[in-house]
């Protein structure tokens, strides 16, 4: 048996090591390392609460308005304020064109172009997957960044710019949203949803969002122009290296929910076991540091009470992140968790077939972003130019609050208390702090390092190709999962 | 490409880091447009050796990359670094090893800043420690050549790269996609200097601007017509902490994913170019304050002109800018000069 340490890995946003035993030609345990710490918790403490909304986007340049969204949520609560519907809006809108945005970048730009590794030039459909998705060569990357770009003008319109903006606030949107820039916004989405569905798709949106199940989706593929889209590509090498089979984790998902019109979520909360939905119980969410570099003075704690002392020389430590734990037990977040706990036919249909895996975690990303455009449409024809974008609140000087939302890879909470009117504690766990998370103090392992067991290795690899795969299907954010 | 065969196209090679930041500059960067970033390089003459979120390769076969640079067998023309050198603790640099290598990461960012013939920190948290030096700095984080406006940083102040350039700070938080790909493509055609950069090494060709330049509030800014709260139109600059008129940047004439820049976007301008800026010793959102005038005044400005021309613009405010200037619409239109129409 022999230990091999993998990294850096790239294409992950942030820096990220994996260490395996490989026993044979498969993995037969594995760690997960974040190898960087900068410690926003520690640098907020003490603050005027309103900072944190300079502070928190900068954790992450590509979940950056998420966390602006948590942030804006967690004093939102202590302020004891709810958005104006148009605000409401526009922070949806903000948020979905980061989150749909971060679905391209990831498949077009991170996870694809392992595909087009030289490991895989025996192939039959190495040619044509190589032409289209090698990195910084292939034709697809060329294509979709201007669509890219072209689609983030909603974030010069709503938000500024992106990443980093402040126009998301605890009570709603600094930008007014006129008439003719409604047509705007309502033009942009056009043009995305042109490039979704003659390029990702080569068929509808209502069509993709109305595959009910894996049967459905296989007889999809038979269409030679589906199948030659780039959702068909995918599907076509998913299925011809048995992806379904690959990275199944513990089958066990939550979602925060996420884009709020009136009291409800359009993506519900909960937490999925067993092909059940039951509902969330905040209360039962704790961070266990036995295996992180964190001074270990205590026992798993609810975030509301977490603190964050870094100590490299702990000697059981072996990553920056925390172990998050909802009731002891290790959950997977993600677009797959969110489609599934909102009860997606297609996804529950994938899920009971081979469970959450490398296929149906790209899958479910891919619908989302079918499901979500269309949503947006709706939001900007229902923003009323002239009617309040924002509500203007005070700060009280003690309380405390808690914002949970759904970044592109998964939940983010954010856990603030206010004390003399300054920040008391600040914790937040980011969604691959739940994916990527290392062993808690009974030995349980986080969702990565269970996906990663049983992973098949190639003759002669050093570095499995399956790796990559496996942890890209999370779509990480390493610079969220430390902060 | 071989190394020879390299040489022979006269392509430059680029190499880019990542360690104390978030990775926003680059994403801010793949908003390029007309064209996009990789056409950049391209037209640049820039071979990317390996770029964290655009390249193929991971784990050994990057390692293998610098060791290749550090032994010569590759040339290094511009070196990168997006984010902080983070030092901590204990100037250990422990708080982020490199992944795969068990070395951290500033001991690489030293070794491979040797052998590149330019230098460049992308972003502020890379030139000057930036928002991750910030509240007491907890991973000790510092930039290439400056710890927040003190110049030394992690290469120290008489480090100059193989060119003889000292670290060119593409400062910004994050930095805007042309400002990057402007800079190195001039870099990469060898027509860059040090006179090119200002007085905290920033390219002048947008540190010379102020975020005021074109700034959509400017008749509010004229007659004092301040905004009180979030989403209102009137300018920022007296009560919501705006600093536009003192911060370095082309934000309001180049403009943003489209169109927009953060005042257009309704919220102030923080200076995020400038060092120190993570620590403005106030609440962002709030203006500092002295006697009712703002301690910030607009750049070059004297403090007593500053308070005679602002008593008297507010003495002269319309009545169209006082009610807009604290709206999110605009209430009460300009007049409208009818002349006499021939018939």
């Amino acid at each position: 048996m022999t230990r091999r340490i993998i990294g850096p890995f790239n294409r992950v946003e942030g820096d990220l090591e994996v260490q395996l035993d490989i026993h044979g030609d498969v993995v037969s345990n594995a760690w997960v390392v974040s190898p960087m710490y900068r410690g926003f918790e520690q640098m907020l403490h003490g603050k005027n609460p309103m900072d944190a909304m300079s502070y928190v986007p900068r954790i992450c340049g590509i979940c950056s308005v998420a966390q602006s969204v948590a942030a804006a949520m967690a004093i939102a609560q202590a302020q004891g304020v709810s958005m104006p519907a148009n605000g409401e809006y526009a922070a949806n809108l903000t948020l979905a064109n980061e989150n749909l945005s971060d679905h391209l970048t990831h498949f077009y730009m991170f996870f694809m172009p392992d595909f087009a590794r030289e490991t895989y030039q025996g192939e039959p459909w190495y040619p044509q997957i190589s032409a289209r998705f090698k990195a910084l060569k292939g034709t697809a990357a060329k294509q979709m960044l201007p669509e890219r770009s072209q689609f983030m003008h909603m974030m010069g319109i709503l938000a500024g710019k992106w990443p980093h903006t402040l126009s998301i606030q605890p009570g709603g949107s600094t930008r007014g949203i006129k008439a003719e820039e409604k047509v705007r916004l309502l033009t942009t989405l056009h043009q995305f949803r042109t490039f979704l569905e003659t390029t990702m798709f080569a068929d509808s949106l209502e069509n993709i969002t109305n595959l009910k199940s894996a049967e459905e989706l296989k007889v999809w593929t038979e269409n030679e122009a589906h199948a030659n889209s780039d959702f068909g590509l995918f599907l076509g090498v998913a299925d011809a290296l048995q992806l379904g089979e690959l990275g199944r984790a513990a089958d066990h998902f939550m979602s925060f929910g996420c884009y709020p019109v009136a009291g409800k979520r359009l993506l519900a909360q909960g937490v999925w076991k067993d092909g059940q939905v039951q509902p969330l119980n905040t209360g039962l969410i704790t961070e266990d540091i036995s295996h992180s570099w964190m001074a270990n003075e205590q026992d798993p704690r609810h975030p509301f009470d977490g603190k964050t002392q870094p100590d490299p020389d702990m000697k059981d430590g072996y990553s920056w992140c925390k172990a998050p734990r909802l009731g002891g037990e290790v959950v997977e977040v993600g677009a797959l968790a969110r489609q599934l706990v909102n009860g997606h036919p297609l996804i529950e249909s994938l899920v009971k077939q081979s469970g959450g895996n490398v296929h149906s975690r790209v899958v479910a990303r891919l619908l989302e972003l079918a499901i979500v455009s269309l949503e947006m449409e709706k939001w900007v024809k229902a923003i009323v130019p002239n009617e309040p974008f924002c509500a203007l609140v005070s700060m009280p000087d003690e309380g405390q609050g808690m914002g949970l939302m759904e970044a592109a890879r998964g939940s983010l909470g954010h856990w603030l208390k206010i004390k003399n009117g300054r920040i008391l504690n600040y914790q937040i766990i980011a969604p691959t702090t739940w994916n990527f998370s290392p062993r808690d103090k009974d030995e349980k392992l986080g969702a990565l390092e269970l996906a990663l067991l049983g992973a098949p290795v190639r003759e002669g690899e050093t570095a499995p190709v399956s790796i990559q795969h496996i942890v890209r299907s999370f779509d990480p954010c390493m610079v969220c999962t430390v902060h | 490409m071989s190394e020879l065969a390299r040489q022979n196209t006269g392509k430059k090679t680029m190499l880019w880091l990542q360690s104390g930041g978030c990775g926003g500059c680059t994403l801010s960067m793949l908003c390029a447009e007309s064209p996009d970033i990789l056409a950049c390089f391209n037209a640049a003459g820039i071979e990317v050796l390996w770029h964290p979120s655009l390249s193929e390769s991971s784990g050994e076969d990057v390692i293998k990359m610098f060791e290749a640079i550090l032994n010569d067998e590759l040339t290094l023309d511009i070196l990168c670094l997006e984010g902080s050198v983070i030092r901590g603790p204990n100037n250990s640099g422990n708080f982020h090893k490199m992944a795969g290598t068990g070395e951290p990461m500033m001991n690489w960012i030293a070794k491979l800043s040797a052998k590149a013939a330019y230098v460049v920190a992308v972003g502020s948290c890379a030139a000057y420690g930036g928002m991750t030096a910030g509240g007491g700095n907890p991973s000790d984080a510092c930039g290439l050549q400056y710890d927040g406006e003190e110049e030394g940083g992690f290469l120290g102040s008489t480090f100059r790269s193989g060119k003889g350039m000292a670290v060119i700070n593409i400062a910004g938080c994050p930095t805007h996609p042309n400002w990057v790909s402007e800079t190195l493509a001039q870099v990469a055609s060898g027509d860059f200097s040090e006179q090119a950069l200002d007085v905290y090494a920033r390219p002048r060709s947008y540190a010379d601007q102020l975020v005021h330049h074109g700034c959509a509030r400017n008749e509010f800014y004229e007659f004092k017509a301040s905004a009180e709260k979030p989403s209102d139109l009137g300018c920022m600059m007296e009560h919501m902490g705006c600093i536009g008129t003192q911060a370095h940047a082309d934000c309001n004439t180049r403009l943003w994913n489209g169109d927009g820049s953060c005042i257009r976007g309704g919220y102030p301008c923080i200076n995020c170019t400038a060092p120190g800026f993570e620590e403005p010793g106030h609440a962002f959102n709030e203006t500092p304050k002295i006697g009712g005038i703002p301690t910030g005044l607009p750049t070059e400005m004297p403090k007593a002109w500053f308070v005679a021309l602002a008593s008297l613009s507010k003495a002269a405010t319309p009545n169209r800018l006082r009610q807009n200037a604290v709206s999110d619409h605009i209430e009460v239109a300009p007049v409208v000069f009818e002349k006499k129409r021939k018939t």
